[in-house]
């Protein structure tokens, strides 16, 4: 049982890719760092659900297989379809975002850390629906720096999803999407949360394509 | 087989010639320099032979599974290319669902249309239907913020990606007199003299050209552009015998083909520099995406196929 169930979670997996690529052409455009393996934070903007398929689409193979992408369980869980495709699919760990319940979630993040994963985050906490290209980040990518200070931050900008898939929306157009992956910050001595966490948010910020129109 | 297959057998490997003698040259000033210096500009060059392998082998092998093979092909030339505009238009999400039809269905209905033959519908379908519908869909959103340029950038994408490109495999619909089910040869004239004549005009701008046409735009000048267009046209000429235009008809066509070709580059290039970008995509290897590679083609098609129908098709 336990192979067929990992053999549909590879075959799943392909076919999200290849739909991700056909349909939106999704590229990785690697601006600050080498497709290499090395664990990492990738930490990115968040407008649609699909921005995390994205960038697990565009990673190589062998730093597909070590990334784990931090999800919300109230998400992930809401049917069977959903709760094989996050966990087993995307190895996902999931938190609980219910206020009743003390989740830890930071005890999850820093446990697959340890056991030598790297992660997908999205700082801001939820989706942005706003114009701002950026929601405040919450305090969960200066504590994981600090905890781990060896374990590269990385920007990771998804451009287009927005108007690929807006909420509310139920077919996704065929647009271009790219995902940019900019240079490593780390947490410095002595640098202050909200001042950590400024400079991290202009580094992913600074990665968003310019078109003008 | 008969003299059609043959011919499309002999003019791939006559395509296939070119390219090893492109590849000859390039790998021969790759062993000339030093081993451990790069030259970016052979290096970009060799991509773009590597790239125009793929593209000959793809449109050979399409020509030989026929008029389907070719329809195919070029509707999905027309996804990547409607693909590539419409990400770097002006867009709201009151357009998502025109934006939609524009793939799913505006497109695949044209290439139908064009697959039956029915002339009279492919010519109109864009201009008139969608032009007059899509904007309807948008409008019945409520958003009236830069309503305008949405709906006026969206059908330019459609009458470019897709009403232009769709007139490729067009030109097989064409009906002329003791040329037979030989008129999927003009689909390899038009492609042949169009990109060997841009080819050349690039060569010839860089060695001689000095009088820039559009000095904002593009490196363009008049010296490669004469050059270019004369040498579409002594191509077309040696060509004609695929043809239904006789010699003199081919080199005409084949200039007129490739000049306006040049023009819409310069059109394509001016959007591009608008919109702040130096390529539409990244989707083929060392060209860009595939309107910065079709973009003369995808221009030179409507008229092509206007004069063809107008002077020879009965």
């Amino acid at each position: 049982m336990n192979i067929v169930r990992t053999l549909a979670a590879r075959i799943v997996g392909n076919c999200i890719r290849l739909f991700a690529r056909a349909i939106t052409a999704v590229r990785a455009d690697w601006q600050g760092i080498e497709p290499v393996p090395r664990q990492r934070v990738y930490y990115s903007n968040h407008t649609s659900n699909g921005d995390m398929p994205m960038i697990w689409s565009v990673l190589p193979p062998a730093l597909r297989r070590e990334v784990r992408p931090v999800a919300a369980a109230d998400y992930w869980l809401k049917n069977k379809l959903r709760a094989f495709v996050g966990p087993e699919v995307f190895n996902c760990i999931l938190i609980d975002r219910r206020p009743e319940v003390d989740d830890k979630p930071m005890d999850k993040i820093l446990a697959a850390l340890d056991e030598g994963s790297s992660l997908i985050i999205f700082p801001e906490g939820n989706r942005n629906m706003t114009d701002a290209d950026l929601l405040p980040f919450k305090a969960g990518l200066y504590n994981m720096g600090l905890a781990r200070p060896d374990v590269d931050l990385v920007p990771t900008w998804v451009a287009n999803l927005n108007s690929i898939m807006p909420k509310g929306e139920i077919i996704p157009l065929p647009l271009i999407c790219t995902v940019t992956f900019g240079a490593p910050v780390h947490v410095q001595e002595g640098e202050s949360k909200d001042a950590f966490l400024t400079r991290a948010a202009k580094a992913l910020s600074d990665l968003k394509p310019v078109v003008t129109s | 087989m008969n003299s059609t297959t043959i011919d499309i057998i002999w003019l791939t490997i006559g395509a296939f010639g070119i390219l090893i003698g492109f590849t000859v040259v390039g790998e021969v000033l790759r062993a000339r320099q030093d081993s451990n210096t790069q030259n970016p500009v052979l290096e970009t060059y060799m991509t773009r032979v590597q790239s125009w392998w793929g593209m000959v082998a793809l449109i050979g092998f399409a020509m030989l599974t026929g008029k389907i093979g070719i329809t195919v092909l070029f509707a999905f030339a027309s996804f990547a290319a409607l693909r590539e505009f419409l990400t770097l238009t002006t867009k709201a999400q009151a357009d998502h669902l025109s934006l939609a039809l524009a793939f799913f269905v505006v497109l695949p209905l044209q290439y139908i249309f064009v697959a039956m033959e029915w002339a009279g519908l492919y010519a109109i379908f864009i201009p008139v239907y969608a032009f007059l519908l899509l904007p309807i869909v948008s409008a019945l959103r409520g958003n009236a913020t830069k309503f305008l340029i949405r709906v006026a950038e969206t059908q330019w994408g459609l009458m470019i990606a897709v009403f232009c490109v769709s007139h490729v495999p067009a030109l097989m619909n064409l009906d002329i007199a003791g040329y037979g089910d030989r008129a999927i040869l003009l689909v390899t004239f038009l492609v042949m003299v169009v990109q060997l004549g841009d080819l050349l005009e690039y060569f010839f701008g860089r060695r001689i050209g000095r009088t820039k046409i559009a000095a904002g735009l593009s490196p363009k000048t008049w010296e490669g552009l004469a050059c270019g267009v004369g040498s579409a046209m002594i191509i077309g000429g040696l060509l004609s015998w695929i043809t239904p235009f006789g010699v003199q008809g081919a080199m005409v066509m084949a200039g007129v083909a490739s000049l306006v070709g040049m023009f819409g580059n310069l059109v394509f290039a001016a959007i591009k520099r608008d919109r702040g970008v130096k390529d539409w995509s990244h989707l083929i290897p060392g060209q860009g995406g595939f309107v910065d590679q079709l973009d003369s083609v995808v221009f030179a098609a409507p008229i092509f196929y206007h004069l063809t129908k107008f002077f020879w098709a009965v």
